[in-house]
């Protein structure tokens, strides 16, 4: 961003040129500049135009009337929206959620990183590490049919295995409080290989010496970890964790509904900002309040990424957005 | 000395257990869900209404399949979403590719203007609601093959990450390329695109992937049957179970219920079957993928 700013105060002194400059510039690699058109419009029409579209969070949207004909209607949707109590809890729940899959999934990949680097047999080494990557690769919707296998109550693998050794089986469906578990046991099963992934590469870049060096000093495996892996690690594991902070206010739609789905008893833990707003649009159709819902997403995670970006930037300028 | 090496061995021991344990454990949790895939699509449906899903079928049935492929129902979707997958792909390339190339070049005066004008949409959004009203009211495109792909035409970060392998390209053979009377549009198909293949490629299977299980456009704007990708039919077959798994196949006879719990097995199968078939062949690119774009992936 500071390199936009220098070149737009460089070329404000020079006021006559610049007007030249732009026609001049767009004249002079018009071919480039046309290649790029077509991905401009698209951030234009799909990105920029929906975000004029946010005043429908300040009106009492009609179909008919249409964005610009509905009548405006102050902070109502918000007032709505705040004083309904739902706010806390979609928001308490989305940050919730996204802190527990960060922490876990942190401290697993980081550990199983460290350990398929100590594999010494390649083909022990590549089959697992394959088969940890492997579920990156499976949608949502199928978690959510895995998902029915294994907790569904009346059929699910799990009730029938407890069963089948004369034991209460659960009744899964209403039981809120176990589906954040169940949230992050998916959220690991998805998202672990792809970390290890990231922290593997990032290993294998680090000097072999430190390693051998300690080794030959008496260091064992646990104090090789503990005092050169991590150390040396630690600027890649605090970059993931910022930017993954910057998305703290953003609920995975696709993981959530898919896993939970319409089953309203279970809104009470697993209700995310998202799913609140599809529901809101979706079925409610009550189009004022979701717009509002989603503006005060965009807003904190606006904040969030603006904040987090900084703090990467601080610490590691190549890896920042901006 | 030597009591700190036995010691050390004594850890190191330690140290393997828990490390190779550790990965065993993970690996067979990571499987768990693909072989109970299978063991459900491969069970007689009323073993699966007696006993419930297992990991060991009691009675082995094809009846799954049988249903799937009797009516044209999960037929329909497979065309819809390879359809999707391939033109969605293809024009995706060809945009992010255009507009990366352009904002790798160091002679272009605007590149860091446009790039923030990417950037801040990475930023701030106007959330859901008036892109789904623009999507659905202005442009019209519900219920269109379109609008299962053009919203997602191009992804910030693969473009800024084909930009990053764009900017490895060295600058002396655009110019020289210039000198000889090249334009930029020929430069960019001759030298720039066949010099960055694998990027490419790279990048390719990312948007592959993701129009192949993408569901969130097919949820919100396709209501007509015909146009149902297989991931919105699987969504289908969770909530609604049986009338969905009827309509699989409007020919069967009233009165025989068909194999709901095996068929969403069945189902998910067919839909990742593509994945696990070229999973060997293309992992190497989503590797790099992920540790060249390295966090921001």
């Amino acid at each position: 961003m500071s390199k936009v700013l220098c070149e737009t105060g460089h070329s404000g002194k020079k006021v006559r040129l610049r007007k030249n400059g732009i026609l001049h510039e767009l004249l002079k690699n018009k071919t480039i500049y046309l290649m790029m058109l077509p991905g401009i419009l698209f951030f234009f029409i799909f990105a920029y135009i929906p975000m004029v579209g946010v005043i429908m969070a300040f009106k009492d949207y009609n179909i008919k009337k249409g964005i610009f004909g509905s009548s405006w209607n102050g902070l109502d949707n918000f007032k709505f929206f705040f004083s309904s109590g739902d706010a806390f809890r979609i928001t308490f729940n989305t940050v919730y959620m996204n802190l527990l899959f960060l922490i876990f999934s942190t401290v697993i990949s980081v550990a199983l990183a460290i350990f398929l680097n100590g594999v010494t047999k390649k083909v022990f080494k590549k089959v697992t590490q394959s088969v940890m990557f492997l579920p990156y690769f499976v949608s949502w919707a199928i978690v959510g049919i895995i998902t029915q296998g294994f907790f569904a109550s009346e059929n699910g693998a799990i009730n029938s295995f407890l069963k089948s050794i004369n034991m209460e089986p659960v009744s899964w469906n209403s039981s809120p409080e176990l589906w954040p578990f169940i949230l992050v046991i998916f959220y690991l099963w998805k998202w672990c290989g792809y970390n290890v992934v990231i922290y593997l590469a990032t290993i294998t870049g680090f000097d072999t010496e430190c390693f051998e060096a300690a080794a030959i000093d008496g260091a064992s495996k646990f104090q090789q970890i503990r005092y050169i892996t991590i150390p040396l690690l630690m600027p890649t594991i605090i970059i993931l964790t910022l930017l993954q902070i910057g998305k703290i206010f953003y609920g995975d739609f696709g993981m959530f509904y898919s896993i939970i789905g319409d089953n309203g008893i279970l809104y009470a833990t697993t209700d995310v900002i998202d799913t609140y707003v599809y529901r809101a649009l979706r079925l409610m159709s009550d189009f004022g309040m979701a717009s509002a819902v989603g503006l005060y997403q965009s807003l904190m995670c606006f904040v969030m990424v603006f904040g987090s970006n900084l703090l990467v930037r601080k610490y590691q300028s190549d890896a920042a957005l901006f | 000395m030597k009591r700190s090496k036995i010691l050390n061995n004594k850890s190191n021991l330690v140290y393997n257990i828990v490390a190779y344990s550790s990965i065993i454990l993970f690996s067979v949790f990571c499987l768990l869900p693909f072989w109970l895939m299978v063991a459900g699509a491969f069970t007689d449906e009323s073993a699966i209404i007696q006993n419930g899903y297992q990991l060991i079928p009691k009675k082995f049935s094809l009846d799954a399949f049988d249903t799937i492929f009797a009516g044209n129902r999960v037929l329909n979707a497979y065309k819809v979403t390879v359809l999707v997958t391939i033109m969605g792909t293809t024009l995706a390339m060809i945009l992010t590719s255009m507009m990366a190339y352009g904002l790798s070049l160091k002679t272009i005066k605007y590149r860091n203007q446009i790039s923030f004008y990417v950037v801040f949409t990475m930023l701030f959004s106007g959330g859901l609601v008036p892109w789904y009203i623009l999507i659905t009211q202005y442009l019209k495109l519900q219920d269109t093959i379109w609008v299962l792909f053009v919203p997602y035409l191009i992804n910030p970060w693969y473009m800024f990450l084909l930009r990053k392998f764009f900017t490895t390209i060295p600058e002396s053979l655009i110019e020289s390329a210039k000198i000889d009377g090249a334009n930029d549009f020929y430069i960019f198909v001759k030298i720039a695109l066949p010099l960055s293949l694998p990027a490419l490629a790279t990048i390719g299977l990312f948007y592959s992937l993701f129009f192949w299980n993408d569901w969130w456009l097919g949820l919100l704007f396709v209501n007509d049957r015909r146009l149902q990708p297989l991931q919105l039919l699987l969504r289908a077959l969770v909530s609604n179970l049986s009338s969905e798994v009827q309509a699989l196949n409007p020919n069967s006879k009233q009165g025989i219920i068909p194999p709901a719990y095996s068929v969403r097995m069945a189902t998910s199968i067919i839909t990742i079957g593509p994945i696990v078939l070229f999973y060997p062949f293309v992992q190497k690119y989503f590797v790099k993928g992920l540790t060249v774009g390295a966090v921001k992936g």
